[in-house]
């Protein structure tokens, strides 16, 4: 037999199981930003389908909705196409840098104020509140055996939490159709089976991820705090415990204590308030670290301790790494560095993509053609020896109405070209017509007699003239001869 | 048989890991016990769960000459056949305008166009390309159909005729007909009279012509054996399927040596009449699309 050695402090368990979090409740300056913002986008994410949006009869009314029946996406004045997802590329890079210069000014005020997992999980603590109590109340609770008491809470605190849990996945699902409509649908189910699957789906991951993993999701899944951890830096504003002031701790009585001995006593008085108000359950006066979203609320909770005893507030508060160790080496702390080359860069960045957006949305054609030559055959001699090369033309008419559009040619003398099903008009341009917000293919036969129709091939233009709105597109393309 | 460096202790617990330990050391490293995850465990009972339900509801299980049909008798093969009917059932009212409709007014319509040019394009890979090619760019003795150059003619009620009834087609009694005679072989014409007719028509399409070549008696012997099918001119006719001779398209290939091969042998190339195979929608949506492929006139 082995004997079982003792096992050095440090190698500890390596898997700790989660610790539930009791956060309590707080008022404050945070506190009621957290509330608005909450409001705020809480809103716009369940209402926002609902807003109407005039584009004529011929497509949809709903400000913002994703169509994939009709392959379009709409945001307000804006329709885009499959071809144009690239600006969803453009928009996830000024996501992305977006994140960074906030990180590098104030923090991680996305994971502490914006988040979805932050909103809902704030939204989803707030009913458990209202319903099972206070910290102290949620964790008697939680001790106590079962109860017809308790199990009426219980039930009442989850089936609440899937009410919500469920109207966001019934938001969420708006968004992909008509929501008017869609709501009719699907109240008399009569919508889609994916409807009802989404909603499922939505309704299983919010209530999983807001009431029952919480902050395990920014501790264990999110990569965001891994990446903002290299990201920050001495200058960056982050909530932070300005131990500076702080310590060494000391409760009001024996910091009179080593007062009166001439011995320094701290500002923190261990009252632990910061801990327990945190979401993530962890203890800010140990630096800033990954567990912490900085939501800010420590900061209320602090400030309202340090009002009652009538000490400055701010102990724990925004500032930068540099401050709070200059100020420990009673030096003055430098002032606030917001222009800096990292966040130059990222606002030159965020300036240039949002620019180059921009001015590609504002320029963007209405109008859209291209062109496949005819493989089998390549060409085909006619009876008087002169050359036809054929072409398939696809023309985009992205406005909602219906465009006449001429097709004429740039080609040697004596070319002729015929467009199948098009009307002729006088001056021998063929007019097709292209419904509105669609594409139509067509089929082009260009026609060149001898000795223009050189081989192996010339370049011809290919031109599409729009009649009622004169936007043009051109295309090239080769004609190939023997 | 025992291993010297294995040594058997009472299980127990490992403080590191939280887990028990299986009582066997080996060089003194002990084993985990590490139980299987519960959710995966759970997961793994819920799956044979869902299996006894499965050979329930859908056929599972071989017999000696058939198979258990599941409770519903469901089979993938009848469910592949209710969805080819319904296609073919969408298909049939998209084509539903066709039916009633002429080739002009087909042609004339962008709709109807749209979908009788999808299922004559469908049509023409399923039954034309085999002889006249992708995109119906034809081979040597199968005519190109994106030309302009008609051996029946070009019109949309041509082109739909000889869909039809085919060519030299002896079965369909309107089939097409008209021969090419074996000049040479059935001693109509001589050799070098045979040169002489051949070099003549090549001067009728611009094609240079043997050294020294007698046009004139080319001429005369034209006159006497081809004019009557083939046109004074060299023209051709369509009634009886004589190409035009002067122009630059030739089916059997514009060498010396084909023309010889033509004049000599005579030529009967055939084409089935599609009428006892296809439905007349879909020769319609064909005459549409081989129409609209270039040539159509
Ligand atoms: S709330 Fe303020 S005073 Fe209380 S323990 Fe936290 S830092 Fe110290
Ligand atoms: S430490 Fe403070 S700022 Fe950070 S998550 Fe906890 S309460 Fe929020």
């Amino acid at each position: 037999m082995t004997s079982n050695a003792a096992i050095p402090d440090e190698d500890g368990p390596l898997y700790v199981s989660a610790k539930k979090v009791y956060p309590q409740s707080v008022k404050g300056r945070f506190r009621r930003i957290k509330w608005a913002l909450l409001a705020f986008c809480l809103g716009i994410y369940y209402f926002l389908p609902f807003v109407r949006w005039d584009r004529g009869p011929a497509l949809p009314d709903q400000a913002v909705m994703v169509d994939f029946e009709r392959r379009r996406f709409y945001f307000f004045f804006i329709e885009l196409w499959p071809q144009e997802v690239y600006y969803l590329t453009g928009l996830l890079i000024l996501a992305a840098i977006v994140l960074f210069l906030m990180n590098a000014i104030a923090g991680r005020i996305w994971c502490g104020y914006l988040c979805p997992q932050t909103v809902w999980t704030d939204l989803f603590f707030a009913v458990e509140r209202l319903i099972e109590g206070d910290r102290r109340d949620r964790i008697k609770l939680d001790s106590q055996g079962w109860s017809a008491s308790k199990i009426g809470l219980k039930a009442a605190k989850h089936f609440v939490w899937l009410m919500i849990a469920w109207w966001t996945g019934g938001a969420w699902v708006l968004y992909f159709s008509d929501a008017p409509t869609l709501v009719k649908d699907l109240a008399t189910f009569q919508a889609p089976f994916s409807a009802y699957l989404w909603i499922g789906i939505l309704t299983a991951t919010t209530y999983v991820f807001a009431g029952h993993m919480r902050e395990q999701v920014c501790l264990y899944m999110c990569p965001w705090p891994r990446i903002q951890a290299a990201l920050t830096d001495s200058d960056a504003l982050n909530v932070t415990y300005k131990f500076d002031r702080g310590e060494p701790r000391a409760s009001v009585k024996q910091a009179a204590q080593l007062k009166a001995a001439g011995q320094p006593a701290g500002d923190c008085v261990e009252c632990k308030q910061c801990i327990a108000v945190c979401p993530t359950g962890i203890d800010i006066r140990e630096g800033t670290q990954l567990g912490c979203i900085q939501c800010g609320l420590c900061i209320d909770a602090c400030d309202d301790v340090m009002g009652k005893l009538g000490r400055p507030t701010g102990l724990i508060g925004y500032d930068t790494l540099k401050a709070v160790e200059a100020r420990a080496c009673s030096t003055t702390p430098p002032a606030l560095r917001l222009v800096r080359p990292r966040t130059i860069l990222y606002a030159a960045i965020i300036a240039f993509v949002g620019g180059a957006m921009l001015y590609q949305l504002a320029t963007r054609a209405f109008l859209g053609m291209s062109v496949v030559h005819e493989r089998t055959p390549l060409f085909t001699t006619l009876k008087d020896g002169s050359i036809r090369n054929a072409y398939t033309l696809r023309i985009a008419n992205k406005r909602s109405e219906e465009r006449p559009v001429a097709i004429t040619l740039d080609a040697p003398m004596g070319t002729t070209w015929e467009v199948v099903g098009a009307q002729q008009t006088a001056d021998w341009r063929p007019i097709v017509v292209i419904p509105p917000d669609s594409t139509l293919d067509v089929r082009l036969f260009v026609t060149m007699p001898q000795p223009q129709a050189k081989g192996p091939s010339q370049m011809i233009q290919i031109k599409a003239a729009d009649l009622s709105f004169g936007e043009n597109a051109t295309v090239k393309d080769n004609f190939f001869a023997p | 048989m025992t291993n010297p460096n294995h040594t058997a202790h009472e299980p127990d617990f490992d403080a590191v890991t939280g887990q028990s330990t299986t009582g066997h050391s080996w060089d003194g490293i002990r084993e985990l016990n590490t139980p299987l995850p519960r959710w995966w465990l759970w997961t793994f009972y819920v799956t044979i769960l869902w299996s006894i339900g499965y050979w329930l509801v859908y056929p599972a299980w071989p017999l000696i000459s058939s198979h258990t049909t599941g409770l519903f008798g469901y089979s993938s093969r009848a469910a592949v056949a209710v969805e080819v009917q319904a296609l073919e059932q969408r298909r049939d009212q998209q084509a539903a305008g066709l039916k009633t409709a002429s080739l002009e007014e087909i042609k004339a319509s962008p709709d109807m166009l749209r979908v009788a040019l999808a299922r004559g394009k469908a049509s023409f890979a399923e039954n034309c390309v085999g002889c006249h090619g992708q995109g119906g760019t034809g081979a040597p003795s199968y005519p190109n159909l994106t030309d302009d150059d008609w051996i029946w003619g070009g019109a949309l009620k041509d082109i739909e005729a000889t869909i039809q009834h085919g060519i030299r087609w002896t079965q369909n009694a309107d089939t097409r007909m008209g021969e090419m005679l074996a000049f040479g072989r059935q001693g109509m014409l001589k050799k070098d009279e045979i040169e002489q007719v051949v070099d003549f028509v090549r001067s009728l399409a611009k094609l240079d012509t043997a050294k020294g070549a007698n046009l004139a008696a080319g001429k005369t012997l034209y006159d006497a054996n081809c004019a009557s099918c083939h046109g004074e001119a060299g023209k051709g006719n369509r009634e009886v399927g004589a190409p035009d001779l002067t122009d630059a398209i030739w089916l059997y290939g514009s060498s010396r040596e084909a023309m010889i091969e033509s004049v000599h042998n005579g030529r009967a190339g055939i084409m089935p009449a599609w009428a006892s195979r296809l439905d007349p929608v879909t020769i319609k949506a064909l005459t549409v699309y081989v129409h609209s492929l270039g040539g159509g006139q």
